[in-house]
């Protein structure tokens, strides 16, 4: 016999405390700490921070702890808590130029001012596993040793102010001192300007952006790419208090930057240059802010009256479908019960069954 | 490299049914145009809200909008009142705005609902909040916004006719079961959200306010009170419900939307109110259907 179902309140409410069960473990060892993740699961870190929009290591570390190691869960739980924030103002740009560099390459220039600067990177390790990192205490970087000592940082202007001067590629554009969009606070509409194309990338899925930033370099939007300069480290940031009359700064945050360098044949108007794709993000994630620079550059196609056609230059397609906290939430609402709406497809199916039964019978006869 | 700091963590603390006011406010705006101009899909800054996109977060940011402290709430999914996601979002509600709740229809002053609208008929004094998962009624017809904003600016309806056209041409039918596109106020066309098209009719002259929303697409809509909604058709092929041969196998109802509950592996099944809250009542009220179980006092009568 049946009784229309109950219960859902009391079944939801298990299913809460085995959830919490399963992220405790193994209660035998010690439960992993906020410190620990912030300072030995860096990477992950910073991708929540990046993609979730808010630049908290402690908060990061918590929402990964809270979401079992599930960043895209833990990039959820930082926007939910971020969009409750108070906005109290917007920092003057960030003068990446001045950045308190950790790691610094350009592909275009053998030797630059300021050198290369290789920095913390898997870049030339073998990827092979490394067993002794199995013991619990081996930390690969030798027990006592100093830390590396913080030289002064010699100048180190960017590589496309250096080409920039000569006039060979196009000037970033400048900042008309406008109150910059925020996709955070106000519907976005399309066609987007610059800073609305930047931002919606910035908190882009890393693995989406990688594919389309991917896609390009097989011919879907050639735009023969060069990575004119990463760099990483630190960057002050700086608030304007119109109150008090002056700027000050209230704390640094680690950014990656890439500018990568593109091929133009130049127009009508302007001669051949080298043109711009941009990316920015926060902590260290090279894999993001390049795939994210190779897709800013293939969204600008009609500015740069290129030809159209490949997905990563379709702006609507590409910007809509980046967020992947809308993206994992609208997937999987399909496990919501939806047998209302089966059931008056069912009746439409036995309803044309039963016709074209009723045909074929008639037919026959 | 320094090591990464971890500092204190920050005292967390929530207004009235989650929002801050000044979204509140930002929200009530969009849904006071809305309701100026009905039908029609105002973009508006949606949240992230601490449920999944997909879950009813443009529902939930419109009650929170619209959510006093004496407001009795009630929430349903699939017309029922016990399904997960509606106890999730009652709870939330519960929680952060502290209102009484309610499974009665008559009882409550706000319903949101996910994919129907209850079978009791609606009062002036409540307001019904439907959950819109792709607000656009336009959209599998043309996928960009750019071309549809303009599609409904312009009142070319065209697409969609054509399709329902091609429906009958090719299977003898409208093919289209729920979120049957509706033209509200004799002007834009809209998507009724995923009600299955039995419900349209409850839309038009409802003395309820209607609002519909839409979080992760950003758009809020609405249907004031008394205002037509007709379900698009043609003169030779007119809207028609959807009919169900039996009544509630619990309730005795007939004219009602049921839900197939299957029974066994043996093709068994029974119809029952996909409306909880109506099959309930009425079987208080001493209705029976063919699998009711047996009245207390015929049971009595039998021992």
């Amino acid at each position: 016999m049946y009784v229309a179902a109950k219960g859902g309140e009391k079944a939801i409410r298990n299913a809460h405390e085995l959830l919490a069960r399963r992220r405790r473990g193994d209660r035998t060892l010690p439960a992993v700490t906020l410190e620990q993740i912030a300072s030995q699961l860096t990477l992950a870190v910073d991708r929540v921070m990046a993609e979730g929009s808010l630049y908290d290591t402690a908060l990061a570390a918590l929402a990964i702890k809270q979401a079992r190691g599930d960043l895209i869960e833990a990039i959820f739980l930082i926007r939910a808590f971020r969009t409750t924030l108070p906005r109290f103002g917007s920092a003057r740009p960030l003068d990446t130029g001045a950045m308190l560099v950790r790691r610094r390459v350009s592909a275009t220039f053998k030797d630059l001012p300021g050198g290369q600067l290789l920095g913390p990177t898997f870049d030339y390790t073998h990827r092979l596993l490394d067993t002794s990192l199995a013991e619990a205490d081996a930390g690969g970087a030798e027990e006592g040793a100093p830390p590396p000592v913080a030289e002064p940082a010699p100048p180190m202007p960017r590589v496309t102010d250096l080409i920039g001067a000569e006039g060979l590629i196009e000037p970033s554009p400048r900042d008309d001192g406008a109150e910059p969009f925020d996709i955070t606070r106000a519907p976005v509409s399309y066609p987007v300007d610059r800073a609305t194309r930047l931002q919606t990338l910035a908190r882009g899925d890393e693995g989406y952006l990688l594919a389309l930033g991917y896609s390009t370099q097989r011919g879907y939007a050639r735009s023969h790419p060069f990575v004119g300069e990463i760099r990483f480290g630190e960057v002050e940031v700086v608030l304007d208090i119109p109150e008090l009359g002056f700027e000050v700064s209230i704390g640094e945050v680690e950014v990656t930057e890439c500018q990568m360098v593109n091929q133009f044949k130049g127009s009508a108007q302007v001669p051949p240059q080298f043109t711009r794709g941009y990316g920015l993000v926060f902590g260290q994630c090279e894999r993001k802010a390049m795939s994210m620079a190779l897709v800013e550059r293939a969204l600008r196609w009609q500015e740069l009256g290129e030809e159209p056609g490949a997905p990563a230059q379709d702006e609507e397609f590409v910007l809509s479908h980046c967020d992947n906290v809308q993206a994992t939430g609208f997937v999987e609402h399909l496990k919501l019960p939806h047998y209302v709406d089966f059931q008056a497809e069912l009746d439409l199916v036995r309803r044309m069954r039963a016709e074209i039964a009723a045909e074929r019978k008639e037919a026959a006869e | 490299m320094s090591a990464p700091q971890v500092g204190s963590m920050p005292d967390i603390s929530y207004n009235f049914a989650y929002l801050d006011e000044q979204t509140k406010r930002m929200i009530r705006r969009a849904i006071l145009k809305a309701i100026a101009i009905p039908g029609y899909q105002v973009p508006f800054a949606a949240r992230e809200m601490p449920m999944p996109y997909g879950w009813g977060t443009g529902g939930v940011q419109v009650t929170a909008a619209v959510l006093g402290p004496d407001d009795v709430l009630k929430v349903i999914d699939q017309g029922a009142d016990d399904t997960t996601n509606a106890v999730a979002i009652r709870g939330f509600f519960e929680k952060t705005a502290k209102v009484a709740t309610t499974t009665s229809t008559t009882e409550a002053s706000i319903i949101q609902t996910r994919h129907r609208i209850p079978e009791t008929r609606l009062r002036d004094d409540q307001i019904l909040v439907y959950q819109v998962p792709i607000p656009e009624p336009l959209r599998f017809l043309e996928p960009r916004e750019t071309e549809t904003r303009q599609l409904h600016a312009l009142s070319e309806y065209g697409l969609m006719h054509v399709k329902l056209y091609e429906d009958i041409a090719r299977h003898g039918h409208i093919a289209t079961t729920y979120a049957y596109p509706v033209e509200v106020a004799g002007r834009y066309v809209m998507d009724p959200s995923p009600i299955p098209k039995f419900d349209n009719p409850k839309m038009d002259d409802c003395p309820a306010l209607q609002l519909f929303g839409a979080g992760r697409e950003k758009r809020i809509y609405a249907i004031p009170p008394h205002t037509t909604v007709r379900s698009l058709d043609f003169e030779d092929h007119p809207f028609r419900v959807q009919r169900f041969a039996r009544p509630c196998a619990l309730c005795g109802a007939t004219g009602v939307y049921l839900d197939e509950v299957l029974l066994d592996d043996r093709g068994g099944r029974m119809f029952v109110c996909s409306d909880t809250d109506y099959c309930t009542t009425r079987q208080e009220e001493g209705h029976r259907g063919e699998m009711s179980p047996p009245a207390r006092d015929a049971q009595e009568d039998a021992a």
